[in-house]
């Protein structure tokens, strides 16, 4: 297997083909440790891992903090609200003014996208993408294409259907590009206003029907309506968004009898799924949370074992 | 002197490994509350070998678990390329056993003090020992093991190979030789 050479996760797409396999195969070790009575391991002591996260979330936060602590690295949280931000200090100040402290890894949430890449270039720490406006999500679609990976024993030839608004959405786009580069038909699903134009570019179909994409489909992807997100009218109404692509069990009459329902979280129950879906046979939302863990360990022990950052 | 010669083949290292086997059971008085862990890959296979010999004396399947040190190498983060993480396949509680800890080759005993670091993660066992295939010497930490197949004294800049059939190879082989010959 060829080395890895990637000191900063910023967008799936710096990844290649081999490099997402290493990926998959190094969390499938890590999520052992998870199992253990002792769930830590000390392979990055004496390491320590900045949280900078300037929008909410409890799944990713909470995740990468399990991610760095089990494997013995220090963790902190920067909570901007709380920050000198407030006082006008720019982003890149604060930033600079962190690795000061010599921290060996940023991890970065933001509202504008290109902020990771920002950080990347200005600042010696790695830096690892937590989510950038509607850009990217590296690590959801690895933990994503990890669960699809364990579940299905493979990607390559699944035909795996991504419904919602895939406009606002960056865990669609970095999906999007690492389902392709592994092998699988991706369709996506939604409201006209809310598929971006011309995303078939990217070698994706488009369906605005509902039944075409969960009949063949192996994958469900479900994505948050981001409610926040929707201030201009993309939709007329959210009961109607419900009636022609909210999953539900009636609606899934006719899919395959094991298709897997995804959904990056968090949801919207009775939106995007009924809380019956959300909670049936077929879901393997909890799975991806768990995996979450596993694949956040693998890129953050992957990333320091690379010395040096490029520059 | 030639830059690579054979210390064992297949016949005595099947021979050595059926003694370590005795030697196991004679100093356990049976194989109550024993276990074999194998350190990845070398020792891992020679677990599994060691479990079937013990079988053939003693009639019972004894348990076997495989162990990945990487994440508790002293060396992570220096080394020149990062060893990719295999699982660590331990399906037993090691608390209250007697380990029997296997390894190939025994050097500078840094690998051992990291496999017992991680064993002691899974549990408190009743105690743990060492079982290498061959001891070379050199070594770095207070360290020794309590069953050896074969004492081979080597330079400092030698490599020893432990061949195993079970990695697609013809047949069992223990070759010393100088670093960076063919």
């Amino acid at each position: 297997m060829i080395g890895w050479k990637h000191g900063d996760l910023l967008e799936l797409s710096d990844l290649s083909k081999e490099d997402i396999e290493r990926v998959i195969e190094t969390a499938k070790a890590f999520k052992e440790v998870s199992m253990r009575d002792i769930k830590k391991v000390p392979a990055l002591r004496g390491k320590t891992v900045v949280m900078l996260f300037s929008e909410p979330s409890t799944r990713t936060r909470i995740s990468f903090e399990l991610a760095a602590k089990r494997l013995s690295a220090d963790t902190l949280n920067v909570t901007v609200s709380a920050s000198s931000l407030q006082k006008g200090e720019t982003l890149l100040d604060m930033a600079k003014n962190i690795e000061a402290m010599n921290v060996d890894m940023i991890i970065v949430r933001h509202k504008s996208a290109g902020v990771p890449q920002i950080l990347a270039r200005e600042l010696k720490p790695g830096v690892i993408n937590a989510g950038d406006g509607c850009r990217s999500h590296p690590t959801q679609a690895l933990l994503d294409l990890f669960t699809i990976q364990e579940r299905l024993g493979r990607i390559d030839g699944l035909k795996v259907g991504i419904i919602g608004d895939v406009l606002h959405s960056r865990v669609a786009r970095s999906n999007i590009y690492g389902l392709i580069k592994m092998g699988a038909k991706v369709t996506l699903c939604g409201p006209s206003t809310l598929i971006p134009p011309e995303i078939e570019r990217q070698g994706v179909d488009v369906t605005y029907k509902l039944n075409e994409v969960v009949a063949d489909a192996d994958v469900l992807m479900c994505l948050r309506l981001q409610k926040e997100r929707q201030e201009e009218k993309y939709l007329p109404s959210i009961r109607e968004y419900v009636n022609a692509f909210g999953l539900t069990k009636e609606k899934l009459k006719q899919a395959k009898p094991d298709v897997l329902i995804m959904h990056p979280g968090p949801v919207n129950r009775g939106i995007e799924l009924s809380a019956e879906l959300a909670d049936g046979v077929n879901s393997v939302i909890l799975e991806q949370v768990t995996n979450g863990v596993a694949v956040r360990m693998a890129i953050l022990y992957l990333l320091f074992g690379k010395k040096e950052k490029a520059s | 002197m030639t830059n690579s010669s054979k210390m064992m083949d297949q016949e005595t290292v099947r021979r050595a490994l059926m003694r370590l086997a005795h030697e196991i059971l004679e100093k356990n008085k049976g194989i109550e509350e024993i276990c074999l862990v194998g350190i990845r890959t070398g020792g891992a296979v020679l677990a599994k070998r060691l479990q079937q010999c013990i079988k053939d004396i003693e009639g019972v399947e004894v348990p076997l678990g495989i162990l990945d040190i990487t994440l508790y190498r002293d060396d992570l983060t220096t080394a020149h390329t990062q060893p990719i993480l295999r699982e660590t396949l331990i399906p037993f509680d090691l608390t209250g056993q007697k380990v029997i800890l296997v390894d190939d080759v025994l050097f500078t005993g840094r690998t051992i003090r990291a496999a017992l670091d991680a064993l002691i993660d899974f549990g408190r066992p009743a105690n743990i020992q060492l079982a290498v295939l061959i001891d070379r010497g050199h070594r770095e930490l207070p360290i020794r093991a309590d069953y050896v197949g074969k004492n081979i004294p080597t330079s400092i800049d030698d490599d020893v190979c432990v061949i195993l059939k079970e990695a697609n190879h013809n047949e069992d082989e223990v070759i010393v030789k100088k670093r960076g010959a063919q």
